[in-house]
């Protein structure tokens, strides 16, 4: 297990490395260039500007230099909100952002899991037919128009919860973007979870320990529900690219100050070093959740552990 | 036929039927009102839906009909969603088949940049490149969603092909003479056409999300045009005084992708009852 997961975390670098060259290198092939968007600035002020930065200087050199302040943890000044580094800026956004993602997987998970279950131990029943429903709305409802439609009937009309912003002591702020949010990794989940659960449930293990006379829920706890969940954890890691994709939007949707905002603005305003350090973040958090994700599912499933990679 | 055979079915003939409807509106159904998608009517601004000045569904603050500029943004939510499958289809197939087919150390090499490629976060990418080089370019846009969307087919694709390649006709092809390339275009590819098909109705919902979504966060189409996600924004940013801006779009788009899950979900129990 050990030599697994060592393995899995040095294959992060080289992933990381290539996608850290190639934006950097597409960001600055993109017409246009920072300073160049706010207000007409002097041509000797723009020059100035780019020898401060290190702009004038050749492609690879930059690009060294880059590399060079990363591996000493700087992530480089921003060109557009010149007050702060971008270690500053994500710094600030980033616990908004967690906080969404950390709430939105929890109440996924939790309500996919239990939604599932229930299904599978009655098939064809009530909760069964609803699931399917629900499944059935959440594909054709991307977040961008569950957000703005919640926020419509709980804000707007039935004055319920707040309609959008953020305010770190008021977990009111977090319920619709956590739900929006939830919703699809919710319904993926309990579809495979459902699907799984009435496999394992027709396992001959599953009828051996009802023959010994055990109880269902007793059979349910101790003996499905642990192989059920292996598909479910091995989602995971899709389930964390969906999140930081999605967060993208509900972030946009409910204007939170997390750093969702900073990718699409600092691409605009060709800000490289912020896309840039948006591009190591993110990236780096997927993968990270992606290994998080496999490592579960080789804990739960020793066969996994063995392919060779 | 059972029971649940003719649910099926019934559930696949209104899926059609939806969608019919709805390509069909988008085509003619403009005509119908004395607007065009980008002309302001200074005397009805932000009407809400009826029969004033001829607006039935209402008008945005800029007096624009927003019955033609639904149908408008669901004829380009269309266009984009087909021509971006067919991009995401042609890789996929392109990649699956190739892998599956050459074998080996190509195929296990081919395979791990698939696997790499769904860690990403690869619509971040995608958004980034929207953002450099291509607001309002509409080949861009195409190109950029259409990358996304062909790992899950290459990798269905290349364990049929694998599977294939060992199966009795495509030997007996072999022996006749013919080249593997031969046997792969004439034997391998049109064996695939089911399964392509039903991926490819599942991957258009998939990639009209995608194009609302780049379109909601102002990347995509840009005024006076419009599509269901550019719309969608609109309305979500005026709510309160102006709903149905919100609704209308929503309403569309939700029925739009119903309508293709559904159909997509239907063909794969008819043509594919393995791949559920």
């Amino acid at each position: 297990m050990f030599g697994y997961t060592l393995r899995r975390l040095l294959g992060i670098v080289p992933v990381l490395l290539i996608l850290l060259t190639v934006s950097f290198f597409v960001v600055r092939l993109a017409p246009g260039g920072p300073f160049a968007a706010a207000r007409a600035l002097p041509a000797r002020t723009r020059a100035e500007l780019k020898r401060l930065y290190g702009l004038d200087r050749p492609l690879g050199v930059q690009y060294l230099d880059y590399l060079d302040a990363l591996a000493h943890g700087n992530l480089g000044p921003s060109y557009s909100m010149r007050d702060d580094t971008v270690a500053q800026l994500i710094g600030a956004g980033l616990p908004v952002s967690a906080t969404l993602g950390a709430a939105a997987l929890a109440l996924g998970v939790a309500l996919g899991v239990a939604l599932g279950v229930g299904a599978a131990l009655n098939p064809g029943a009530v909760l069964d037919r609803l699931l399917t429903l629900f499944a059935a709305l959440t594909l054709a409802l991307p977040s961008f128009v569950t957000g703005p439609l919640l926020a419509l009937a709980f804000g707007l009309w039935l004055h319920w919860l707040p309609v959008a912003g953020w305010r770190p002591d008021a977990p009111r702020y977090l319920i619709l973007p956590a739900v929006t949010l939830a919703l699809p990794l919710a319904a993926s989940l309990a579809r495979l979870m459902r699907a799984s659960l009435l496999e394992v449930l027709q396992a001959s293990y599953v009828r051996t320990a009802r023959a010994r006379g055990l109880g269902r829920a007793r059979v349910l706890w101790h003996h499905a529900l642990r192989p059920a969940l292996v598909p479910v954890v091995g989602y995971l890691g899709p389930a964390a690219t969906y999140l930081v994709t999605g967060s993208l939007v509900v972030e946009t949707v409910f204007e939170l100050p997390g750093t969702g905002r900073y990718l699409v603005q600092g691409a605009i305003d060709r800000d490289y070093t912020l896309v840039m350090g948006m591009v190591l973040v993110y990236g780096l958090l997927t993968l990270l959740a992606n290994l998080a994700a496999d490592l579960a599912h080789a804990w739960l499933d020793p066969r996994v552990r063995h392919e060779p990679l | 036929m059972s029971r649940s055979e003719r649910r099926r079915r019934g559930g696949l003939a209104l899926a059609a039927a939806l969608l019919a409807v709805l390509v069909l509106l988008s085509l003619i159904g403009p005509r119908a009102s004395p607007y065009s998608y980008s002309a302001l009517d200074w005397r009805h601004l932000a009407v809400p839906p009826g029969l004033a000045g001829q607006h039935w569904l209402g008008t945005d603050s800029l007096g624009r009909d927003l019955y033609v500029r639904t149908l408008y943004g669901l004829r380009l939510s269309l266009v984009i969603g087909v021509l971006a499958s067919a991009v995401s289809v042609l890789i996929g197939v392109a990649w699956g088949a190739a892998a599956g087919w050459v074998g080996g150390r190509l195929d296990a090499w081919m395979m791990r940049v698939v696997d790499v490629l769904y860690a990403l976060p690869y619509l971040f990418i995608v958004l980034i490149l929207a953002a450099l080089f291509g607001r309002g370019n509409l080949a861009v846009l195409l190109l950029g969603i259409g990358a996304v969307g062909w790992l899950t087919l290459a990798r269905v694709v290349r364990a049929q092909t694998l599977s294939l390649k060992r199966r009795e006709f495509i030997e007996a092809a072999r022996a006749t003479g013919l080249s593997g390339a031969q046997v792969l275009w004439r034997h391998v590819l049109p064996n695939l056409a089911g399964t392509v098909v039903v991926y490819a109705t599942l991957l258009v919902p998939q990639m009209i999300v995608y194009e609302s979504f780049l379109s909601f966060l102002g990347l995509g189409v840009e005024p006076p045009r419009a599509s269901l996600g550019s719309l969608i924004n609109a309305g979500a940013r005026q709510m309160l005084s102006a709903p149905w801006l919100l609704l209308v779009p929503a309403t569309v788009l939700i029925l739009l992708l119903l309508a293709f899950n559904l159909l997509g979900d239907g063909l794969r129990d008819v043509l594919d009852p393995t791949g559920r």
